[in-house]
């Protein structure tokens, strides 16, 4: 009887420290969107009232969708990400069945010198990669951005897509030969399908440091025609800062691309974390 | 060799195919770069002429007082913060992994995923938005503490020079915790139930059970968080960027190695890019971060033992 009153005990300790901390997680962001949806003097006067209908405006939304180019910022994101995305997808599971499946002489040097960028990361080298993309003329295009986020996945994709592929039989594939296949029906045929889970935990890794990064936005492609999302948002809220609405609204502009995100892919995302990926 | 012989006879031209466009991208645009860096941090310009200078740079940036004492603040500044998510965000993600792996725990899947919001925000968002929350103009912070009887307790944290740091980090550490929870999470589900059965038979259960059987069996995962905390802290830049701006402010008490080197080799206000210094910085970084992850490598991975189920 004591034992299970306190095992109730323990468990309603558990939940209030969970939802404690959840409302920490969670409070900024409640803060922002209630906040962006105010008249000035509300944000000011009760800032963790709900807008209702005396305090309610979208003044902030307006300056944001009249001064700043917030449309061009996430179509510049998307492409962005999404052409990385498939890259670091179908290259690296490219290199991947090559070092898995094939014997060839260097293959573990092939392999450890692709495993080298998982813990160096791409940023040491940005003095080069500017006088790169200035030589090659990429500077200030999405190709710049999307080159460097490529190399940066890579490695891990590799790793991870590699160790995925030898847990695959060789009947099948040896089965797909005898029936005359060549070795590219092969990989995109059979093997591609088969590894869909880890390139799945592959692209959650890589998709929201790619979205969030300002680094590289910043320093190769800072002109207006190439701003990100990211950086259009820090440049905007640099130059408003006064105007607290339209700051409020852009900062809610900026979480709602990424919310929708996880709301889709959390339990990927959960997944690829917990599935021991990195061991 | 026992390869069997239908593929081996024809010359296999499809490993080179399916090989060379990742290696040349990672070869061209990470490795060659990587190289080059650490090449043009022995160099200097002279008028239009790019000459060698030997060890001048770096000569420059650990003595020269002007670089000295910039770098050896960053440097300490990066320790500094490296140092409050080690005392901080390990210890909270490893009590909210062990909260959430009680058995039988109700609503776990969502206390997950909500807490987990934070890490995919970008580093703009929670910059700004926690310089908003902890602004004394907005008033949400000292709002707060008054509503508990704590007003004489708010500062301007982030504007203190004494605070802005260690302010800088926890907000850092309030975004990553998911990390930390969701690998420890996961370690502690792939524990078998007998070992626990086996204790609770000895009559090990609750804390005991936690520090005695718990805790070494997910030490190699706390090893994996370490490193990349300290990966991730030793090229930070983003957050105090997006917070304080590129000067690190108040009077540089958050510059860290990434803001610095981003100073140094775009220039900022008065002061010209240089990007030769910059090199200098970014080999200085890279030295640091390969130290560190062969002292993983080599002394903490082998130490650990790996439990094999």
């Amino acid at each position: 009887m004591s034992r299970a009153r306190t095992r109730t005990a323990t468990t309603l300790a558990a939940h209030a420290v969970l939802i404690a901390y959840t409302l920490v997680a969670l409070f900024p962001v409640f803060v922002i969107l209630i906040n962006s949806f105010k008249t000035r003097r509300a944000i000011f006067r009760e800032p963790l009232a709900l807008p209702h209908a005396e305090s309610f405006s979208l003044i902030g939304y307006e300056t944001v969708l009249k001064q700043g180019d917030f449309l061009l910022y996430f179509q510049n994101s998307m492409i962005v990400t999404v052409v990385s995305l498939f890259l670091i997808l179908l290259l690296g599971a490219m290199a991947a069945f090559a070092l898995s499946e094939y014997r060839f002489p260097g293959n573990a040097l092939m392999g450890l010198y692709l495993a080298l960028g998982i813990m160096i990361p791409i940023r040491i080298g940005t003095v080069a990669i500017l006088e790169l993309m200035v030589s090659t003329g990429l500077v200030n295009t999405l190709w710049a951005l999307i080159l460097v986020y490529t190399a940066q996945g890579l490695p891990l994709a590799v790793f991870i897509l590699s160790s995925f592929m030898k847990g695959i039989s060789d009947d099948l594939k040896n089965a797909g030969r005898i029936d005359g296949l060549s070795e590219y029906v092969i990989f995109f045929r059979l093997v591609l399908p088969l590894v869909r889970p880890a390139l799945a935990t592959v692209a959650v890794f890589n998709m929201i440091p790619i979205w969030n990064d300002l680094w590289f936005p910043l320093i190769l492609a800072p002109a207006e025609a190439t701003k990100t999302l990211t950086l259009g948002s820090q440049v905007f809220i640099g130059q408003f800062v006064t105007d607290w609405n339209a700051v409020l609204s852009a900062l809610a502009l900026a979480i709602l691309p990424v919310m929708v995100l996880y709301v889709l892919f959390s339990r990927q995302i959960i997944r690829g974390l917990t599935s021991g990926a990195v061991k | 060799m026992t390869v069997p012989a239908p593929h081996r006879r024809r010359p296999r031209w499809h490993i080179a195919v399916f090989l060379a466009p990742a290696v040349a991208i990672y070869t061209a645009v990470m490795i060659f770069p990587l190289f080059n860096t650490l090449r043009l941090a022995f160099y200097t310009r002279e008028g239009q002429e790019r000459v060698f200078a030997g060890l001048d740079n770096f000569r420059t940036l650990f003595l020269d007082p002007l670089w000295a004492e910039q770098f050896w603040n960053a440097l300490g500044n990066n320790f500094w913060f490296f140092l409050i998510h080690m005392a901080v965000q390990n210890p909270i993600g490893i009590a909210l992994a062990a909260l959430l792996s009680s058995p039988r725990l109700r609503f776990a899947a969502f206390y997950r995923s909500a807490i987990f919001v934070p890490t995919i925000l970008s580093f703009v968002i929670v910059g700004f938005a926690w310089k908003l929350i902890l602004s004394p103009i907005w008033g949400i912070a000292p709002g707060m503490l008054d509503a508990v009887g704590l007003k004489g307790l708010f500062q301007p944290w982030l504007g203190q020079e004494e605070t802005a740091l260690t302010t800088l980090a926890l907000i850092s550490v309030w975004q990553f915790v998911g990390i930390p929870m969701m690998l420890i999470y996961a370690a502690l589900l792939t524990i078998p139930e007998e070992i626990l059965e086996a204790a609770e038979c000895d009559g090990i259960t609750g804390w005991a059970a936690f520090w005695k059987i718990k805790l070494p069996l997910i030490l190699p995962s706390i090893g994996i968080i370490s490193i990349l905390t300290f990966v991730g802290n030793f090229n930070a830049f983003d957050l105090i960027y997006a917070a304080q701006g590129a000067l690190a402010g108040p009077d540089f008490s958050t510059d860290i190695l990434g803001t610095f080197l981003y100073r140094t080799f775009f220039g900022f206000q008065l002061q010209l890019g240089n990007p030769h210094m910059g090199a200098a910085i970014a080999s200085a970084m890279f030295l640091i971060i390969l130290a560190g992850v062969s002292l993983y490598l080599f002394v903490v991975q082998r130490r650990l033992r790996h439990y094999q189920f």
